[in-house]
């Protein structure tokens, strides 16, 4: 089978101007990077419903609430590094105290920069963006759930976090299927070890699962593409009966994915380990794998977890 | 209550509207007295003379806007709110109490007539400047009015917003500067010197016009003056004395956020019940 790959940021500025051309009501407002975050396709089509913002997040996502509140739906646009951490005063007292329907899209998220080094690289935007009462935090796994993802945003009231990476992604889930907020999607069926990932590791979970079938593990992958709101039952469903479970995610440990499951399993005795970034900041590197590999996210380092967890009690 | 362009009123209606202040802020509790009798005349004269409202439909969508960007003066909008009929004026006896409708900052969908969340500064302006482009897209005819304190200034927020407001042409947008000059711990030109405001605003692209933001006749004919000038962003530079009309306050930085002992209470409301405060 033959993989389809596509560029999120490229599906996020095609869908947006779809969204644009079934509402007029929807706005875009960019902080000069456009030509990253595609938004310059919007701003093509719909030139009045554009608003450059200039280098000035703080003031971008402010003024995005207040057309919020004359009935536009704003989607506030910037590396996540600033639509998340530079805007975060902004977002949570001018936007979600009164939860105000206004979606920020931080691009370039995660590690997917990989050349511009810690200033730019991100992995805690969503935790910062998790932690806000009345937030909604969506991750997508490919390019399908940006476009399933922004439809969404579009048609919900209240604020929205939806993190897009800057790179190329596989598709691992179909384009037709629909999106359902807070569902956790099995992407794998196993009945060993259940992995839990987000955004790009969607990917490498489901190679690490080939590995492990191949050394006899069965391993369920599943998808949590919905941050917040988390629907626990479900999450516990998906867990429950497995020897171990493994979280990964391109993001902090602290306020992440891991974060999330070690929450919502607290109680369930069942072994667990969390694969993602430790308390630290990024770097530059020369390719976006370079550094997947560096900070330990890839398919190899999963699969070893799981591994390592399937010899506990078995020494 | 009805809107009105009688001076006296206008004046006695001030007065009422400290008067509420003083009784919200109450006896050893701390409250923003300063910000909000400093800002009382321009806002009265906003919500009683000038503004497009409707007390009774809130969500008018051609209402004219009100936006507290200093928003630990919302004594200040409550006691208008209230006395325009926006809400019982019971609630305001309830401020600040568990699970009341008025918090100590303003906000939207919590309090009828707020039309913005504030209190961390900076944030208003920007938020004014979205929504009256927002109004223009729509292409209503409504304002928007936004109060910046001073100290406000030092927040960078407000000269992006200040930048955004010209570039957009937002003629539709009033911003009324509340200049008493104090800052929390004293005035703002020892403490932190932001000025020169008119000078700065006019940098930014602004129509800057001043007033005395105590004299009710000269505030109303400002604030029909800004009706004017297309293109551009209005700032009324208004020059206000802190906690206008209670004598012992006035222009006492301690007063920012002051506590009153019962009998400075009992001054207060005296003296606000006695006299028409002075422009």
């Amino acid at each position: 089978m033959t993989k389809t790959i596509q560029n999120p940021r490229e599906v996020y500025g095609r869908t947006l101007v779809e969204l644009g051309e079934a509402n007029p009501n929807i706005v875009v407002l960019e902080a000069d990077l456009g030509k990253s975050t595609m938004t310059c396709y919007f701003e093509q089509k719909f030139p009045k419903r554009f608003f450059e913002m200039g280098i000035g997040e703080a003031n971008m996502t402010s003024f995005a609430g207040g057309l919020s509140l004359t009935g536009k739906v704003p989607f506030t646009n910037s590396f996540a590094v600033f639509a998340a951490g530079r805007a975060y005063d902004q977002i949570r007292m001018g936007i979600c105290i009164s939860s105000l329907n206004v979606k920020i899209v931080g691009s370039s998220a995660g590690l997917s920069d990989y050349g511009d080094g810690a200033s730019h690289q991100t992995f805690d935007d969503v935790a910062i963006m998790r932690v806000l009462p009345h937030m909604t935090v969506l991750v997508p796994a490919d390019a399908n759930e940006v476009r399933k993802m922004a439809a969404y945003l579009a048609g919900s009231q209240g604020p929205a976090y939806l993190r897009i990476s800057r790179n190329d992604m596989e598709d691992v889930t179909a384009p037709d299927t629909p999106f359902e907020i807070g569902k956790p999607v099995v992407l794998r069926e196993g009945s060993d070890f259940a992995i839990f990932a987000m955004g790009a590791m969607v990917a490498k979970a489901l190679e690490a699962a080939e590995r492990l079938n191949r050394e006899g593990i069965s391993a369920r992958v599943v998808n949590v593409s919905t941050l917040k709101p988390v629907d626990e039952a479900a999450l516990l469903a998906l867990g429950q009966g497995m020897k171990g479970l493994v979280t990964a995610e391109e993001h902090s440990l602290i306020g992440g994915l891991g974060s999330l499951l070690a929450f919502v399993f607290r109680g369930s005795g069942i072994p667990m380990d969390c694969i993602g970034i430790t308390d630290e900041f990024g770097q530059s590197a020369q390719s976006y794998e370079e550094l997947l590999h560096a900070y330990g996210l890839t398919a190899k380092h999963i699969a070893e977890a799981v591994l390592a967890l399937s010899r506990v009690g078995h020494p | 209550m009805k809107q009105t362009r009688d001076l006296e009123e206008l004046k006695r209606l001030a007065g009422v509207v400290r008067t509420h202040i003083v009784k919200m802020v109450g006896v050893g509790q701390k409250g923003h007295i300063g910000g909000s009798c400093s800002a009382a005349d321009l806002v009265t004269a906003l919500y009683f003379a000038k503004m497009r409202i409707d007390p009774l439909n809130p969500q008018w969508p051609d209402r004219d806007r009100f936006l507290l960007s200093k928003g630990h003066s919302g004594l200040v909008q409550y006691a208008c709110l209230a006395e325009l009929g926006f809400f019982p004026k019971t609630e305001l006896a309830r401020i600040k109490t568990l699970g009341a409708v008025l918090q100590g900052h303003p906000e939207v969908h919590r309090v009828p007539g707020v039309e913005a969340t504030t209190g961390s500064l900076g944030q208003g302006i920007s938020i004014a400047c979205g929504m009256a482009a927002g109004l223009k897209l729509d292409g209503r005819s409504s304002r928007v009015y936004c109060i910046l304190g001073d100290g406000e200034l030092g927040e960078g927020q407000v000269w992006e917003a200040a930048h955004a407001a010209s570039f957009y042409k937002l003629d539709n947008l009033v911003a009324i500067l509340d200049s008493n000059g104090l800052m929390t711990n004293g005035p703002i030109t020892q403490r932190y010197n932001t000025t020169p405001h008119d000078e700065k605003f006019r940098a930014f692209g602004w129509h800057v016009m001043e007033v005395n933001g105590h004299d009710m006749a000269a505030i109303l004919e400002v604030l029909d003056a800004a009706d004017g000038f297309p293109g551009k962003p209005k700032l009324i530079l208004a020059r206000t004395v802190k906690s206008k009309g209670i004598s012992f306050a006035e222009n006492r930085p301690e007063f920012h956020n002051g506590i009153m002992n019962a009998d400075q209470f009992a001054q207060a409301l005296r003296e606000l019940e006695h006299q028409a405060v002075p422009a």
